[in-house]
Protein backbone atom coordinates (compact mmCIF):
# COMPACT_ATOMS: atom_id res chain seq x y z
CA UNK A 1 0.00 0.00 0.00
CA UNK A 2 1.31 3.53 -0.66
CA UNK A 3 1.41 5.81 2.17
CA UNK A 4 2.48 8.74 -0.06
CA UNK A 5 -0.07 12.01 1.37
CA UNK A 6 -0.90 12.84 -1.78
CA UNK A 7 -3.10 9.92 -1.84
CA UNK A 8 -5.41 11.65 0.37
CA UNK A 9 -8.94 11.34 -0.60
CA UNK A 10 -10.04 14.89 -0.25
CA UNK A 11 -9.29 16.04 -2.85
CA UNK A 12 -9.92 19.77 -2.16
CA UNK A 13 -7.65 19.16 0.89
CA UNK A 14 -4.43 18.36 -0.93
CA UNK A 15 -3.02 21.83 -2.55
CA UNK A 16 -4.01 23.53 0.75
CA UNK A 17 -1.71 24.73 3.71
CA UNK A 18 -1.98 22.89 7.32
CA UNK A 19 -3.89 25.86 8.45
CA UNK A 20 -6.91 25.68 6.25
CA UNK A 21 -10.42 24.59 7.40
CA UNK A 22 -10.98 21.17 7.44
CA UNK A 23 -11.82 19.66 4.27
CA UNK A 24 -15.74 18.55 4.21
CA UNK A 25 -14.42 14.74 5.16
CA UNK A 26 -11.62 15.95 7.39
CA UNK A 27 -13.45 14.18 10.54
CA UNK A 28 -10.32 14.01 12.03
CA UNK A 29 -9.56 17.72 12.26
CA UNK A 30 -12.30 18.49 13.78
CA UNK A 31 -12.20 18.86 17.25
CA UNK A 32 -15.82 17.36 18.56
CA UNK A 33 -13.96 14.42 16.52
CA UNK A 34 -10.57 14.86 18.67
CA UNK A 35 -12.28 15.28 21.83
CA UNK A 36 -14.39 12.09 21.55
CA UNK A 37 -11.06 10.10 20.28
CA UNK A 38 -9.23 11.29 23.30
CA UNK A 39 -11.87 10.49 25.86
CA UNK A 40 -12.14 6.75 24.35
CA UNK A 41 -8.44 6.76 24.54
CA UNK A 42 -8.62 7.61 28.27
CA UNK A 43 -11.06 5.22 28.68
CA UNK A 44 -9.37 2.24 27.16
CA UNK A 45 -5.82 2.99 28.33
CA UNK A 46 -6.14 4.73 31.68
CA UNK A 47 -7.03 1.82 33.61
CA UNK A 48 -4.23 -0.46 32.10
CA UNK A 49 -1.50 2.43 32.82
CA UNK A 50 -2.91 2.86 36.32
CA UNK A 51 -2.59 -0.97 36.69
CA UNK A 52 1.17 -0.91 35.38
CA UNK A 53 2.03 2.36 37.09
CA UNK A 54 0.92 1.15 40.57
CA UNK A 55 2.85 -1.97 40.21
CA UNK A 56 6.09 0.14 41.25
CA UNK A 57 3.78 1.64 44.06
CA UNK A 58 5.91 1.08 47.57
CA UNK A 59 2.94 0.67 49.28
CA UNK A 60 0.35 -1.96 49.75
CA UNK A 61 -2.78 0.00 49.62
CA UNK A 62 -2.11 0.65 46.36
CA UNK A 63 -3.66 3.92 45.68
CA UNK A 64 -1.56 6.05 47.22
CA UNK A 65 1.90 6.72 46.13
CA UNK A 66 4.51 6.28 48.43
CA UNK A 67 7.62 5.53 46.10
CA UNK A 68 9.11 3.76 43.42
CA UNK A 69 9.87 0.13 44.25
CA UNK A 70 10.37 -2.99 42.43
CA UNK A 71 9.79 -5.52 45.33
CA UNK A 72 6.72 -6.85 43.55
CA UNK A 73 8.44 -7.95 40.96
CA UNK A 74 11.29 -9.36 42.53
CA UNK A 75 7.72 -11.36 44.81
CA UNK A 76 6.20 -11.92 41.55
CA UNK A 77 9.26 -13.41 40.12
CA UNK A 78 10.07 -15.73 43.56
CA UNK A 79 6.40 -16.60 43.59
CA UNK A 80 6.97 -20.38 42.31
CA UNK A 81 3.17 -20.97 41.66
CA UNK A 82 2.75 -17.88 39.65
CA UNK A 83 6.28 -18.76 37.30
CA UNK A 84 5.09 -22.10 37.05
CA UNK A 85 1.26 -21.09 35.93
CA UNK A 86 3.00 -18.92 33.90
CA UNK A 87 5.27 -21.60 31.99
CA UNK A 88 2.14 -23.58 31.51
CA UNK A 89 0.37 -21.10 29.72
CA UNK A 90 3.39 -19.89 27.28
CA UNK A 91 3.84 -24.00 26.83
CA UNK A 92 0.13 -24.57 25.97
CA UNK A 93 0.18 -21.71 23.61
CA UNK A 94 3.36 -22.64 21.87
CA UNK A 95 1.76 -26.19 21.72
CA UNK A 96 -1.80 -25.21 20.81
CA UNK A 97 -0.15 -22.43 17.96
CA UNK A 98 1.65 -25.30 16.07
CA UNK A 99 -1.29 -27.36 16.10
CA UNK A 100 -3.39 -25.11 14.93
CA UNK A 101 -1.51 -23.73 11.91
CA UNK A 102 -1.00 -27.46 10.82
CA UNK A 103 -4.69 -28.22 11.11
CA UNK A 104 -5.36 -24.82 10.34
CA UNK A 105 -3.93 -24.83 6.62
CA UNK A 106 -4.96 -28.41 6.13
CA UNK A 107 -8.69 -27.40 6.16
CA UNK A 108 -8.32 -24.27 4.14
CA UNK A 109 -6.41 -25.44 1.59
CA UNK A 110 -8.74 -28.23 1.16
CA UNK A 111 -11.84 -25.83 1.35
CA UNK A 112 -10.20 -23.70 -0.96
CA UNK A 113 -9.01 -26.05 -3.17
CA UNK A 114 -11.39 -29.17 -3.79
CA UNK A 115 -15.04 -29.59 -5.26
CA UNK A 116 -16.50 -32.01 -2.67
CA UNK A 117 -19.65 -33.41 -1.22
CA UNK A 118 -20.51 -32.68 2.01
CA UNK A 119 -18.17 -28.78 1.85
CA UNK A 120 -21.18 -27.00 3.11
CA UNK A 121 -21.42 -29.03 6.11
CA UNK A 122 -17.56 -28.87 7.13
CA UNK A 123 -17.68 -25.26 6.69
CA UNK A 124 -20.42 -24.52 8.67
CA UNK A 125 -19.40 -26.96 11.47
CA UNK A 126 -15.59 -25.34 10.81
CA UNK A 127 -17.84 -21.66 11.89
CA UNK A 128 -19.20 -23.38 14.71
CA UNK A 129 -15.88 -23.38 17.02
CA UNK A 130 -16.05 -19.24 16.34
CA UNK A 131 -19.44 -18.48 17.31
CA UNK A 132 -20.47 -21.21 20.33
CA UNK A 133 -20.58 -18.81 23.42
CA UNK A 134 -16.87 -19.63 25.38
CA UNK A 135 -18.98 -20.91 28.26
CA UNK A 136 -20.77 -23.44 26.56
CA UNK A 137 -17.40 -24.79 24.74
CA UNK A 138 -15.79 -24.83 28.23
CA UNK A 139 -18.62 -27.18 29.50
CA UNK A 140 -18.28 -29.39 26.80
CA UNK A 141 -14.65 -29.64 27.49
CA UNK A 142 -15.22 -30.40 31.17
CA UNK A 143 -17.96 -33.46 30.14
CA UNK A 144 -15.60 -34.53 27.51
CA UNK A 145 -12.47 -34.99 29.66
CA UNK A 146 -14.60 -35.93 32.88
CA UNK A 147 -16.29 -38.90 31.04
CA UNK A 148 -15.31 -40.06 27.64
CA UNK A 149 -10.99 -38.89 27.92
CA UNK A 150 -10.24 -38.59 31.26
CA UNK A 151 -6.94 -37.31 31.17
CA UNK A 152 -4.50 -39.57 32.98
CA UNK A 153 -3.59 -37.58 36.27
CA UNK A 154 0.48 -37.18 37.39
CA UNK A 155 2.15 -37.08 34.09
CA UNK A 156 5.19 -35.91 33.24
CA UNK A 157 5.31 -32.11 32.40
CA UNK A 158 4.14 -30.74 29.46
CA UNK A 159 2.26 -34.11 28.70
CA UNK A 160 -0.20 -32.68 31.75
CA UNK A 161 -1.08 -30.05 29.72
CA UNK A 162 -2.82 -32.10 27.34
CA UNK A 163 -6.03 -31.40 27.77
CA UNK A 164 -6.38 -28.03 28.00
CA UNK A 165 -4.08 -27.71 24.93
CA UNK A 166 -6.27 -29.92 22.81
CA UNK A 167 -9.47 -27.51 24.17
CA UNK A 168 -7.57 -24.69 23.03
CA UNK A 169 -6.64 -25.84 19.43
CA UNK A 170 -10.14 -26.86 19.33
CA UNK A 171 -11.27 -23.06 19.41
CA UNK A 172 -8.19 -21.51 17.94
CA UNK A 173 -7.42 -23.55 14.27
CA UNK A 174 -11.23 -22.62 12.92
CA UNK A 175 -9.33 -18.55 12.78
CA UNK A 176 -6.07 -19.92 11.54
CA UNK A 177 -8.11 -21.69 8.88
CA UNK A 178 -10.06 -18.05 8.13
CA UNK A 179 -6.79 -15.84 7.95
CA UNK A 180 -5.69 -18.80 5.55
CA UNK A 181 -8.67 -18.41 3.10
CA UNK A 182 -8.56 -15.07 2.94
CA UNK A 183 -5.00 -15.18 2.03
CA UNK A 184 -5.69 -18.21 -0.28
CA UNK A 185 -8.47 -15.89 -2.49
CA UNK A 186 -5.58 -13.84 -3.60
CA UNK A 187 -3.43 -16.91 -4.94
CA UNK A 188 -3.31 -17.02 -8.77
CA UNK A 189 -4.07 -20.35 -10.30
CA UNK A 190 -1.85 -19.80 -13.08
CA UNK A 191 1.37 -20.39 -11.11
CA UNK A 192 0.29 -23.81 -10.03
CA UNK A 193 -0.49 -24.51 -13.59
CA UNK A 194 2.60 -23.38 -14.81
CA UNK A 195 4.08 -25.60 -11.97
CA UNK A 196 2.12 -28.08 -13.18
CA UNK A 197 3.00 -28.18 -16.67
CA UNK A 198 6.95 -27.77 -15.57
CA UNK A 199 6.59 -31.58 -14.15
CA UNK A 200 5.89 -30.38 -10.76
CA UNK A 201 3.88 -33.38 -8.99
CA UNK A 202 1.32 -32.56 -6.58
CA UNK A 203 2.84 -32.13 -3.12
CA UNK A 204 6.02 -30.38 -4.66
CA UNK A 205 3.27 -27.93 -6.01
CA UNK A 206 1.82 -27.46 -2.69
CA UNK A 207 5.41 -27.04 -1.02
CA UNK A 208 6.75 -24.98 -3.32
CA UNK A 209 4.25 -22.71 -5.17
CA UNK A 210 1.37 -22.78 -2.24
CA UNK A 211 2.77 -22.95 0.79
CA UNK A 212 4.92 -19.49 -0.27
CA UNK A 213 2.12 -17.53 -0.97
CA UNK A 214 -0.01 -18.95 2.16
CA UNK A 215 3.25 -17.75 4.56
CA UNK A 216 2.28 -14.75 5.56
CA UNK A 217 -0.98 -15.89 7.31
CA UNK A 218 0.45 -18.42 8.58
CA UNK A 219 2.85 -16.25 10.17
CA UNK A 220 -0.80 -14.46 11.42
CA UNK A 221 -2.51 -17.18 12.09
CA UNK A 222 0.12 -18.07 14.10
CA UNK A 223 0.02 -14.78 16.22
CA UNK A 224 -3.67 -15.19 16.37
CA UNK A 225 -3.60 -18.44 18.34
CA UNK A 226 -0.68 -17.94 20.18
CA UNK A 227 -2.78 -14.54 21.98
CA UNK A 228 -6.20 -16.44 21.50
CA UNK A 229 -4.89 -19.46 23.56
CA UNK A 230 -2.89 -17.24 25.96
CA UNK A 231 -5.43 -15.56 26.48
CA UNK A 232 -8.01 -17.94 27.45
CA UNK A 233 -9.80 -18.22 30.80
CA UNK A 234 -13.47 -19.70 30.67
CA UNK A 235 -12.58 -22.77 28.62
CA UNK A 236 -9.70 -23.27 30.69
CA UNK A 237 -11.30 -22.40 33.72
CA UNK A 238 -13.20 -25.72 33.17
CA UNK A 239 -10.13 -27.89 31.50
CA UNK A 240 -7.66 -27.68 34.21
CA UNK A 241 -7.29 -29.92 36.81
CA UNK A 242 -5.80 -28.26 40.44
CA UNK A 243 -2.20 -29.57 39.04
CA UNK A 244 -2.19 -27.64 36.13
CA UNK A 245 -2.93 -24.03 36.86
CA UNK A 246 -2.10 -21.42 34.02
CA UNK A 247 -1.38 -17.76 34.02
CA UNK A 248 -5.12 -16.62 33.51
CA UNK A 249 -6.64 -19.13 36.36
CA UNK A 250 -4.18 -18.29 38.64
CA UNK A 251 -4.86 -14.53 38.42
CA UNK A 252 -8.85 -15.58 38.94
CA UNK A 253 -7.88 -16.89 41.99
CA UNK A 254 -5.36 -13.83 43.54
CA UNK A 255 -7.65 -11.24 42.01
CA UNK A 256 -11.15 -13.05 43.68
CA UNK A 257 -9.12 -12.09 46.99
CA UNK A 258 -8.19 -8.67 46.66
CA UNK A 259 -6.13 -5.83 44.38
CA UNK A 260 -2.56 -6.57 45.32
CA UNK A 261 0.69 -5.19 43.73
CA UNK A 262 2.32 -9.03 43.08
CA UNK A 263 -1.20 -8.86 41.05
CA UNK A 264 -0.29 -5.71 39.21
CA UNK A 265 3.08 -6.91 38.64
CA UNK A 266 2.32 -9.87 37.21
CA UNK A 267 -0.10 -7.93 34.79
CA UNK A 268 2.39 -5.75 33.49
CA UNK A 269 3.86 -8.27 32.68
CA UNK A 270 1.84 -9.84 30.66
CA UNK A 271 0.59 -6.42 29.12
CA UNK A 272 4.35 -5.90 28.26
CA UNK A 273 4.71 -9.30 27.04
CA UNK A 274 1.34 -8.69 24.56
CA UNK A 275 2.99 -5.48 23.37
CA UNK A 276 6.10 -6.61 22.15
CA UNK A 277 4.42 -9.26 20.27
CA UNK A 278 2.00 -6.95 18.53
CA UNK A 279 5.55 -5.43 17.57
CA UNK A 280 6.72 -8.73 16.60
CA UNK A 281 3.01 -8.90 14.33
CA UNK A 282 3.29 -5.52 12.78
CA UNK A 283 7.32 -6.03 11.93
CA UNK A 284 5.96 -9.41 10.21
CA UNK A 285 3.19 -8.03 8.33
CA UNK A 286 4.03 -4.47 7.74
CA UNK A 287 0.64 -2.74 6.90
CA UNK A 288 -0.81 -2.69 10.48
CA UNK A 289 -3.89 -2.54 8.83
CA UNK A 290 -3.71 -6.10 8.10
CA UNK A 291 -3.29 -7.61 11.57
CA UNK A 292 -6.02 -5.20 12.26
CA UNK A 293 -7.91 -7.12 9.89
CA UNK A 294 -8.22 -9.93 13.05
CA UNK A 295 -10.72 -8.22 14.30
CA UNK A 296 -13.48 -8.72 12.46
CA UNK A 297 -12.16 -12.83 12.26
CA UNK A 298 -15.71 -13.95 14.00
CA UNK B 1 -11.65 -23.14 -10.49
CA UNK B 2 -12.02 -25.68 -7.62
CA UNK B 3 -10.99 -29.04 -8.54
CA UNK B 4 -12.92 -32.20 -8.20
CA UNK B 5 -11.55 -34.75 -4.76
CA UNK B 6 -11.38 -37.21 -6.83
CA UNK B 7 -8.74 -36.05 -9.28
CA UNK B 8 -5.83 -35.79 -6.19
CA UNK B 9 -7.34 -37.91 -3.81
CA UNK B 10 -3.92 -38.75 -2.17
CA UNK B 11 -4.01 -34.97 -1.37
CA UNK B 12 -7.15 -34.34 -0.33
CA UNK B 13 -7.68 -37.31 2.21
CA UNK B 14 -4.22 -36.14 3.92
CA UNK B 15 -5.57 -32.99 4.07
CA UNK B 16 -9.06 -33.37 5.14
CA UNK B 17 -8.38 -35.92 7.66
CA UNK B 18 -6.52 -35.17 10.50
CA UNK B 19 -8.89 -31.61 10.89
CA UNK B 20 -12.18 -32.90 10.44
CA UNK B 21 -10.85 -36.11 12.65
CA UNK B 22 -10.19 -33.50 15.39
CA UNK B 23 -13.25 -31.44 14.59
CA UNK B 24 -15.42 -34.31 15.16
CA UNK B 25 -13.39 -35.59 18.25
CA UNK B 26 -12.63 -32.82 20.36
CA UNK B 27 -15.36 -30.53 19.34
CA UNK B 28 -18.36 -32.08 18.01
CA UNK B 29 -18.83 -34.90 20.02
CA UNK B 30 -17.97 -32.94 23.72
CA UNK B 31 -21.28 -30.89 22.20
CA UNK B 32 -23.45 -33.64 21.63
CA UNK B 33 -22.49 -35.41 24.70
CA UNK B 34 -23.89 -32.01 26.36
CA UNK B 35 -26.92 -31.94 24.22
CA UNK B 36 -27.59 -35.45 25.00
CA UNK B 37 -27.25 -35.01 28.74
CA UNK B 38 -29.76 -31.73 28.45
CA UNK B 39 -32.53 -34.53 28.08
CA UNK B 40 -31.37 -36.43 31.00
CA UNK B 41 -31.33 -36.25 34.94
CA UNK B 42 -28.97 -36.93 37.39
CA UNK B 43 -29.03 -40.79 39.01
CA UNK B 44 -26.72 -40.76 42.12
CA UNK B 45 -24.19 -38.53 42.47
CA UNK B 46 -22.13 -39.03 39.24
CA UNK B 47 -24.24 -41.26 36.60
CA UNK B 48 -26.57 -39.13 34.25
CA UNK B 49 -29.25 -41.32 32.90
CA UNK B 50 -30.22 -39.95 29.32
CA UNK B 51 -33.89 -40.47 29.53
CA UNK B 52 -35.32 -37.78 26.44
CA UNK B 53 -37.09 -35.71 29.48
CA UNK B 54 -37.63 -32.18 28.46
CA UNK B 55 -37.71 -31.51 32.26
CA UNK B 56 -34.84 -30.15 32.58
CA UNK B 57 -35.59 -27.18 29.39
CA UNK B 58 -38.83 -26.92 31.69
CA UNK B 59 -37.25 -25.73 34.83
CA UNK B 60 -35.36 -23.70 32.72
CA UNK B 61 -37.88 -21.54 31.28
CA UNK B 62 -39.05 -21.11 34.95
CA UNK B 63 -39.45 -17.29 36.33
CA UNK B 64 -36.65 -17.74 37.40
CA UNK B 65 -34.18 -18.59 35.20
CA UNK B 66 -36.35 -16.71 32.66
CA UNK B 67 -35.83 -13.87 34.24
CA UNK B 68 -31.60 -14.22 33.73
CA UNK B 69 -31.73 -15.12 30.01
CA UNK B 70 -33.95 -11.92 29.47
CA UNK B 71 -31.55 -9.72 32.06
CA UNK B 72 -28.93 -11.16 30.55
CA UNK B 73 -29.94 -10.45 26.71
CA UNK B 74 -30.60 -6.50 28.49
CA UNK B 75 -27.66 -6.08 29.33
CA UNK B 76 -25.83 -7.24 26.22
CA UNK B 77 -28.11 -5.76 24.08
CA UNK B 78 -27.34 -2.12 26.08
CA UNK B 79 -23.48 -3.12 25.64
CA UNK B 80 -23.84 -3.65 21.86
CA UNK B 81 -25.75 -0.26 21.76
CA UNK B 82 -23.26 1.55 23.70
CA UNK B 83 -20.57 0.17 22.37
CA UNK B 84 -22.20 1.58 18.99
CA UNK B 85 -22.56 4.63 20.12
CA UNK B 86 -18.98 4.77 21.54
CA UNK B 87 -17.32 3.19 18.32
CA UNK B 88 -19.12 4.26 15.20
CA UNK B 89 -17.13 8.12 15.68
CA UNK B 90 -14.35 6.17 16.34
CA UNK B 91 -14.74 4.07 13.03
CA UNK B 92 -15.73 7.24 10.95
CA UNK B 93 -12.46 8.92 12.30
CA UNK B 94 -10.45 5.99 11.40
CA UNK B 95 -12.22 6.04 8.10
CA UNK B 96 -11.26 9.38 7.05
CA UNK B 97 -7.97 9.98 8.42
CA UNK B 98 -4.73 9.95 6.67
CA UNK B 99 -2.67 7.50 5.74
CA UNK B 100 -0.41 7.59 8.54
CA UNK B 101 -3.04 8.54 11.34
CA UNK B 102 -4.81 5.37 10.17
CA UNK B 103 -2.04 3.26 10.96
CA UNK B 104 -2.09 4.62 14.80
CA UNK B 105 -5.79 5.00 15.61
CA UNK B 106 -5.98 1.49 14.20
CA UNK B 107 -3.71 -0.06 16.58
CA UNK B 108 -4.59 2.18 19.58
CA UNK B 109 -7.90 0.88 19.41
CA UNK B 110 -6.61 -3.13 18.73
CA UNK B 111 -3.42 -3.01 21.49
CA UNK B 112 -6.54 -3.40 24.59
CA UNK B 113 -7.97 -5.91 22.04
CA UNK B 114 -4.60 -7.96 22.36
CA UNK B 115 -4.57 -7.66 25.80
CA UNK B 116 -5.56 -10.47 27.89
CA UNK B 117 -8.97 -9.97 28.92
CA UNK B 118 -8.42 -11.05 32.59
CA UNK B 119 -6.12 -8.43 32.88
CA UNK B 120 -7.89 -5.60 31.86
CA UNK B 121 -11.17 -6.68 33.64
CA UNK B 122 -8.89 -6.20 37.23
CA UNK B 123 -7.41 -3.07 35.79
CA UNK B 124 -11.36 -1.79 36.10
CA UNK B 125 -11.32 -3.22 39.62
CA UNK B 126 -8.99 -0.83 40.74
CA UNK B 127 -10.60 1.87 39.15
CA UNK B 128 -14.11 1.31 40.34
CA UNK B 129 -14.19 0.20 43.95
CA UNK B 130 -14.55 2.17 46.90
CA UNK B 131 -10.86 2.79 47.56
CA UNK B 132 -10.26 3.05 43.91
CA UNK B 133 -8.90 5.61 41.17
CA UNK B 134 -12.07 7.45 40.71
CA UNK B 135 -13.32 7.24 44.42
CA UNK B 136 -9.89 8.62 45.34
CA UNK B 137 -10.15 11.26 42.66
CA UNK B 138 -13.51 12.47 43.99
CA UNK B 139 -12.57 11.91 47.60
CA UNK B 140 -9.01 14.49 47.44
CA UNK B 141 -11.94 17.16 45.32
CA UNK B 142 -14.74 16.71 47.89
CA UNK B 143 -11.48 17.68 51.07
CA UNK B 144 -10.68 20.56 49.20
CA UNK B 145 -13.95 22.25 48.71
CA UNK B 146 -14.81 21.31 52.10
CA UNK B 147 -12.44 23.37 52.86
CA UNK B 148 -14.25 26.44 51.49
CA UNK B 149 -17.53 25.35 52.98
CA UNK B 150 -19.39 22.94 55.27
CA UNK B 151 -19.62 19.11 53.73
CA UNK B 152 -20.65 16.09 54.87
CA UNK B 153 -17.96 13.78 55.20
CA UNK B 154 -16.84 12.18 51.35
CA UNK B 155 -19.16 8.80 50.50
CA UNK B 156 -17.46 6.60 48.30
CA UNK B 157 -19.61 5.97 45.07
CA UNK B 158 -20.91 2.28 45.60
CA UNK B 159 -19.49 1.26 41.40
CA UNK B 160 -18.22 -2.22 41.99
CA UNK B 161 -20.43 -4.93 42.56
CA UNK B 162 -23.31 -3.40 40.89
CA UNK B 163 -25.25 -3.66 37.15
CA UNK B 164 -23.18 -0.17 36.17
CA UNK B 165 -20.07 -2.29 36.84
CA UNK B 166 -20.89 -4.45 34.27
CA UNK B 167 -22.10 -2.82 31.85
CA UNK B 168 -19.08 -0.14 32.06
CA UNK B 169 -16.58 -3.51 32.09
CA UNK B 170 -18.85 -5.41 28.89
CA UNK B 171 -18.09 -2.05 27.17
CA UNK B 172 -14.61 -1.70 28.08
CA UNK B 173 -13.91 -5.50 26.92
CA UNK B 174 -16.19 -5.48 23.89
CA UNK B 175 -15.76 -1.92 21.99
CA UNK B 176 -13.02 -2.83 19.52
CA UNK B 177 -15.29 -5.94 18.32
CA UNK B 178 -17.38 -3.03 17.32
CA UNK B 179 -15.05 -0.59 16.40
CA UNK B 180 -13.20 -2.96 13.54
CA UNK B 181 -15.88 -3.95 11.44
CA UNK B 182 -17.44 -0.85 11.60
CA UNK B 183 -14.04 0.66 10.04
CA UNK B 184 -13.75 -1.95 7.60
CA UNK B 185 -17.87 -0.93 6.79
CA UNK B 186 -17.04 2.63 6.01
CA UNK B 187 -13.79 2.16 4.66
CA UNK B 188 -15.54 0.36 1.60
CA UNK B 189 -17.98 3.10 1.01
CA UNK B 190 -17.98 5.10 -2.13
CA UNK B 191 -16.96 8.51 -0.40
CA UNK B 192 -17.98 10.68 -3.48
CA UNK B 193 -21.70 9.86 -2.70
CA UNK B 194 -21.13 11.67 1.13
CA UNK B 195 -19.07 14.49 -0.87
CA UNK B 196 -22.11 14.86 -3.05
CA UNK B 197 -25.04 14.67 -0.31
CA UNK B 198 -22.48 17.73 1.58
CA UNK B 199 -22.59 19.49 -1.98
CA UNK B 200 -26.26 19.46 -2.11
CA UNK B 201 -26.68 20.77 1.04
CA UNK B 202 -27.31 18.31 3.56
CA UNK B 203 -25.69 18.90 6.65
CA UNK B 204 -23.30 16.53 8.65
CA UNK B 205 -25.44 14.57 10.98
CA UNK B 206 -28.17 14.42 7.71
CA UNK B 207 -25.59 13.11 5.49
CA UNK B 208 -24.63 10.72 8.45
CA UNK B 209 -27.86 8.93 9.08
CA UNK B 210 -29.42 9.17 5.19
CA UNK B 211 -26.33 8.00 3.91
CA UNK B 212 -23.92 6.55 5.69
CA UNK B 213 -25.69 4.79 7.78
CA UNK B 214 -27.99 2.49 5.38
CA UNK B 215 -25.14 1.97 2.77
CA UNK B 216 -23.04 0.67 5.82
CA UNK B 217 -25.88 -0.86 7.20
CA UNK B 218 -25.03 -4.57 6.83
CA UNK B 219 -20.98 -4.01 8.46
CA UNK B 220 -23.57 -2.41 11.24
CA UNK B 221 -25.61 -5.34 11.59
CA UNK B 222 -22.35 -7.45 11.63
CA UNK B 223 -20.60 -5.54 14.25
CA UNK B 224 -23.74 -5.47 16.41
CA UNK B 225 -23.47 -9.33 15.80
CA UNK B 226 -20.00 -9.71 16.68
CA UNK B 227 -20.44 -7.78 19.87
CA UNK B 228 -23.48 -9.43 20.89
CA UNK B 229 -22.49 -12.64 20.91
CA UNK B 230 -19.68 -12.74 23.56
CA UNK B 231 -21.56 -10.04 25.50
CA UNK B 232 -24.57 -12.46 26.10
CA UNK B 233 -22.23 -15.16 26.69
CA UNK B 234 -19.94 -13.16 29.22
CA UNK B 235 -18.43 -15.03 32.13
CA UNK B 236 -15.55 -13.44 33.77
CA UNK B 237 -17.08 -9.82 33.56
CA UNK B 238 -20.48 -10.53 35.79
CA UNK B 239 -18.31 -13.08 37.84
CA UNK B 240 -15.94 -10.45 38.89
CA UNK B 241 -17.60 -7.02 38.74
CA UNK B 242 -21.33 -7.84 39.66
CA UNK B 243 -22.98 -8.14 42.17
CA UNK B 244 -25.57 -10.80 43.15
CA UNK B 245 -28.39 -9.23 41.51
CA UNK B 246 -25.60 -8.70 38.10
CA UNK B 247 -25.44 -12.33 37.33
CA UNK B 248 -25.97 -13.75 34.41
CA UNK B 249 -26.38 -16.86 31.81
CA UNK B 250 -22.85 -17.84 31.74
CA UNK B 251 -22.54 -17.81 35.72
CA UNK B 252 -25.82 -19.64 36.44
CA UNK B 253 -24.21 -22.23 33.94
CA UNK B 254 -20.85 -22.49 35.49
CA UNK B 255 -22.67 -22.64 39.05
CA UNK B 256 -24.50 -25.57 37.37
CA UNK B 257 -22.01 -27.36 36.54
CA UNK B 258 -19.31 -26.47 38.96
CA UNK B 259 -20.92 -25.89 42.38
CA UNK B 260 -24.99 -27.37 42.03
CA UNK B 261 -23.63 -30.77 39.87
CA UNK B 262 -26.62 -30.58 38.47
CA UNK B 263 -25.56 -31.12 34.53
CA UNK B 264 -28.43 -31.82 33.15
CA UNK B 265 -29.80 -28.63 34.13
CA UNK B 266 -26.51 -26.82 33.00
CA UNK B 267 -26.48 -28.67 29.87
CA UNK B 268 -30.34 -27.64 28.96
CA UNK B 269 -29.53 -23.91 29.85
CA UNK B 270 -26.25 -24.05 27.68
CA UNK B 271 -28.01 -24.97 24.80
CA UNK B 272 -30.48 -22.26 25.18
CA UNK B 273 -27.83 -19.85 24.92
CA UNK B 274 -26.49 -21.65 22.08
CA UNK B 275 -29.82 -21.25 20.31
CA UNK B 276 -30.12 -17.71 21.44
CA UNK B 277 -26.84 -17.26 19.44
CA UNK B 278 -28.19 -18.76 16.43
CA UNK B 279 -31.16 -17.22 16.40
CA UNK B 280 -29.04 -13.90 16.77
CA UNK B 281 -26.72 -15.10 13.95
CA UNK B 282 -29.88 -15.74 12.05
CA UNK B 283 -31.53 -12.21 12.57
CA UNK B 284 -28.21 -11.11 10.96
CA UNK B 285 -27.78 -12.65 8.06
CA UNK B 286 -31.75 -11.89 7.01
CA UNK B 287 -30.43 -8.08 7.81
CA UNK B 288 -27.41 -8.52 5.51
CA UNK B 289 -29.76 -10.51 2.55
CA UNK B 290 -32.75 -8.31 2.96
CA UNK B 291 -30.21 -5.19 2.10
CA UNK B 292 -28.53 -7.41 -0.81
CA UNK B 293 -31.90 -7.98 -2.12
CA UNK B 294 -33.02 -4.27 -1.60
CA UNK B 295 -30.13 -2.99 -3.64
CA UNK B 296 -30.03 -5.86 -6.66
Amino acid sequence: MCLSPTLSIHPRGRSMTRKSPPGPLEYLRRWQMQAWLAAVGVFLYAPLIALMAFSFNDSRRNIVWKGFTLKYYDKAFNDSSLIEAFVNSLTIAALCTVLSVALGAMVALVLWRFRFPGKTVLDGALALPIVVPEICMGVAMLVFFAKVLPWPVGLPWPLNLGAITIAHVSFSFPFVAVVVRARMASFNREMEEAARDLGAGEWRTIWDVILPHMAPSLVAGALLAFTLSLDDFVITFFTAGPDTVTFPVKVYSMVRFSVTPEVNAASTILIVLTVILTAVALKLQGDPAGVAGHGDKA
Amino acid sequence: MEQSWKQAKAVFATALSAPLVWLVLFFLIPLAIVWAYSFGHNEGLTQIAITGTFKNYARAIEPLYLKIFLKSAGVAALTTGLCLVVGFPVALAITFASQRAKTWLLLLIMLPFWTNLLIRTYALIAVLRNEGYINKGLEAGWNLAAKVMPLQPFQPLEMMHTNFAVIVGLVYVHLPFMVLPLYSALDRLDKSLLEASLDLGAGHMRTLFKVVVPLALPGIASGVLITFIPALGAYLTPDLLGGPDSQMIANVIERQFKRANDWPFGAALSFLLMYLTFVAIAVQALVSKGRKGATA
